[in-house]
């Protein structure tokens, strides 16, 4: 039992690291107001952003490659979000519609760029994070093997970044501006916040969080950008996100929750105990969990009240 | 007010435009010629006179055509489909599986494999429609949410019971389920293209009566319009929510059958058919009626079918028509900005007048 354990949670905080950072990002966008359900194409765009950007540089950045590919990743992120912003708060456009086509026009453009540089489709890596052990903290009983043995230093600047957003969205002057346009964007507006640039704010930290989980994705596990790379993780992240109750600590439990059942369920062939539980129940239950979520907190609706809705001066 | 109508009949013929003119860009900056492109996607399409090709467009529109009525129906009542993709996967499933596992004679086989698709469909959409009527969750996420139980609903059922050569697909299903016919691929010069057409102007008919030509299309859209009036005046709200949700599950499975019954002819695990999101750009710019769906099926059933001619003519990805689509959508949503140059345009004509 505990060669399981030990054997599925770093694999776990490997699948854990990506979803957190996505479903993150869908945080900040949604608790300024604007609904994104492009995350999965943000996502893409940064993984195949990261994928291209270590191949082109061809180890011109030595060992900086992973690192620097990370932000590009997030570059791109925030350039596609851009155009998600500019829809949604300049031209009041239907958020749900504008996101469907960023998710669209992500596996779109990626794949024909990726079939016109390769021939293939397919950009593989050859540079990417390895697995390394924390010297001293994994030596620490229990704790050790678990959380600090055979890790990708991206786990923990991800689990980092949860922090810095608690600290930001709850404890800074500009996080009550951009929860309140999210709330009451009139009374926002009415105390001279720009629900504007607020807004614009939260979704391309959206886009650049959501790159970066896509990023992550291939400098980690994946090592490769193909069609394959749209598999869901960005609706699973929104699925996270929902499930957290739209808070930086709920989407981390709820992240983890996902990221151990989504490990459990690739890594049931290995184990004796788990071989014979049909598979459906353990890939669908993040999404019947969401659902039964939903339900249970439809009394007291959790999520930004203003979300999804473009801001018109005019209405009360 | 007639210029604020004749407006919106013009997007969406300005946001196709603007769908092409960007994937000319595209194509340009990456160093093809798009004239040459798009005249080769129009060939691949059979639109110069190619009577088997133009049958695989009018096969590829079939599908098209039905989950852009589920999305349409949808909005008409105020509901946001995203969900077309797994209530077509699963009817689809309902489909195949029947397909494959009953022997029965045509005339009773293919008609059970079709309702048996509108059936599920029709269950699918019917979860979102009750949790939203119910408990007022709302349809986007439990749609988002259905669309992947969907996925590993069909990934642990297929391999199970009707496994095919390899575990990543299903058997085929047998002709009696098919609903191919030799008459129609005679006449179209040997295109698969089959009956599944007839089903879904069939139903872009029957939808255009249900919302035109009947007291409950008019309470369904009453409700899209303005749920509280709907509501002052009698009506119920939350039931016409579910029936509305269940009647787009019902077009969505009707898109599986004809999909898997007449084009794939057995259903492939771990992926979601792209085609209930292609549904959203059809309804979009079919401005959400049975007959403007009828038309921009057609125009992304051809792009779609002569896409795969202009990747092996000109080495252009066939991606390009995807990417034409997310921008036609993008440019649907963002018609403020469209309306904004109507109207720049406009005031400049007036002042030359002037002058």
């Amino acid at each position: 039992m505990w060669d399981s354990i030990v054997s599925i949670i770093p694999l776990a905080l490997t699948y854990t690291a990506p979803l957190l950072i996505i479903a993150l990002g869908g945080l900040y966008s949604e608790r300024s107001g604007v609904v994104n359900i492009g995350l999965e194409g943000l996502m893409g765009v940064g993984a195949f952003a990261s994928a291209l950007f270590v191949v082109l540089s061809g180890g011109a950045f030595g060992g900086a490659t992973v690192w620097v590919a990370l932000l590009v990743g997030a570059l791109a992120g925030v350039a596609l979000s851009f155009f998600h912003a500019f829809a949604c708060v300049s031209l009041n456009a239907n958020q749900v519609i504008s996101g469907t086509a960023i998710n669209m026009f992500s596996v779109a453009i990626t794949i024909y760029l990726a079939r016109w540089l390769t021939t293939s489709s397919n950009i593989q890596i050859r540079t990417s994070f390895s697995r390394t052990s924390i010297p001293v903290l994994s030596e620490i009983p229990l704790l050790g093997p678990l959380f600090f043995s055979r890790v990708y230093y991206t786990t923990y600047i991800v689990l980092a970044l949860v922090i810095i957003s608690y600290y930001l969205l709850y404890k800074t002057k500009f996080g009550l501006r951009l929860r309140a346009c999210g709330e009451n964007p009139h009374a926002a507006d009415s105390m001279g916040v720009s629900v504007t640039k607020m807004r614009y704010t939260g979704v391309l930290i959206s886009g650049a969080l959501a790159g970066l989980g896509g990023a992550i994705v291939i400098m980690t596990y994946a090592k490769e950008f193909s069609q394959l790379t749209f598999n869901g993780l960005g609706f699973l992240a929104l699925a996270a996100l929902i499930f957290g109750k739209w808070k930086p600590f709920g989407v981390l439990g709820a992240a983890l929750f996902f990221g151990t059942a989504m490990t459990v369920a690739n890594m049931a062939q290995v184990f004796e105990s788990l071989r014979n539980v049909p598979n459906i129940f353990l890939n669908t239950f993040p999404y019947v969990m969401t659902l039964v979520a939903l339900v249970l907190f439809s009394n007291n609706s959790a999520g930004p009240k203003a979300a999804g809705e473009p801001y018109d001066v005019g209405k009360r | 007010m007639s210029k604020e109508s004749n407006q919106n009949k013009l997007i969406p013929f300005l946001a196709v435009a603007l769908g092409f003119i960007v994937g000319a860009i595209i194509m340009i900056i990456s160093g093809f010629n798009p004239i040459l492109a798009y005249s080769k996607l129009f060939e691949g399409a059979g639109l110069y006179g190619n009577i088997r090709r133009f049958g695989d467009t009018l096969l590829i529109m079939t599908p098209l055509m039905l989950t852009g009525l589920s999305v349409a129906f949808g909005m008409r009542t105020g509901l946001f489909n995203i969900g077309a993709s797994g209530q077509m996967l699963m009817g689809g499933f309902a489909a195949v599986f029947i397909g494959i596992t009953m022997e029965l004679p045509k005339i009773i086989h293919l008609p059970l494999a079709v309702i048996a698709a509108i059936i599920v469909g029709a269950l699918w959409g019917m979860v979102p429609g009750v949790l939203k009527a119910k408990y007022n969750v709302h349809e986007v996420v439990v749609t988002i949410m259905m669309n992947w139980i969907a996925v590993w609903t069909v990934y642990y059922f297929v391999p199970l019971y009707i496994r095919g050569n390899f575990d990543t697909e299903s058997a085929t299903i047998r002709t009696t389920a098919s609903l191919r016919v030799p008459w129609m691929s005679n006449i179209f010069n040997g295109s698969p293209v089959n009956l599944g057409l007839f089903l879904a102007i069939g139903a872009a008919i029957f939808i255009w009566w249900v919302l035109e030509k009947t007291t409950f299309g008019y309470e369904l859209k009453a409700v899209g319009h303005n749920k509280h009036a709907a509501e002052y005046a009698g009506i119920h709200v939350n039931r016409n929510i579910i029936y509305s949700m269940m009647i787009a599950g019902a077009l969505a499975g009707l898109a599986g059958a004809t999909f898997y019954l007449g084009y794939t002819n057995n259903i492939k695990i771990g992926e979601l058919p792209s085609l209930g999101f292609d549904g959203i750009a059809v309804a979009l710019l079919g401005m959400n009626s049975p007959i403007g769906v009828v038309f921009s099926s057609f125009l992304f059933g051809f792009m779609n079918a002569g896409k795969g001619f202009m990747q092996a003519a000109t080495r252009v990805p066939n991606e390009l028509v995807q990417i034409i689509m997310a921008v036609i959508i993008f440019f649907a949503a963002a018609t403020v900005l469209i309306k904004r140059w109507l109207n720049q345009v406009s005031r400049k004509k007036v002042k030359g007048g002037d002058q």
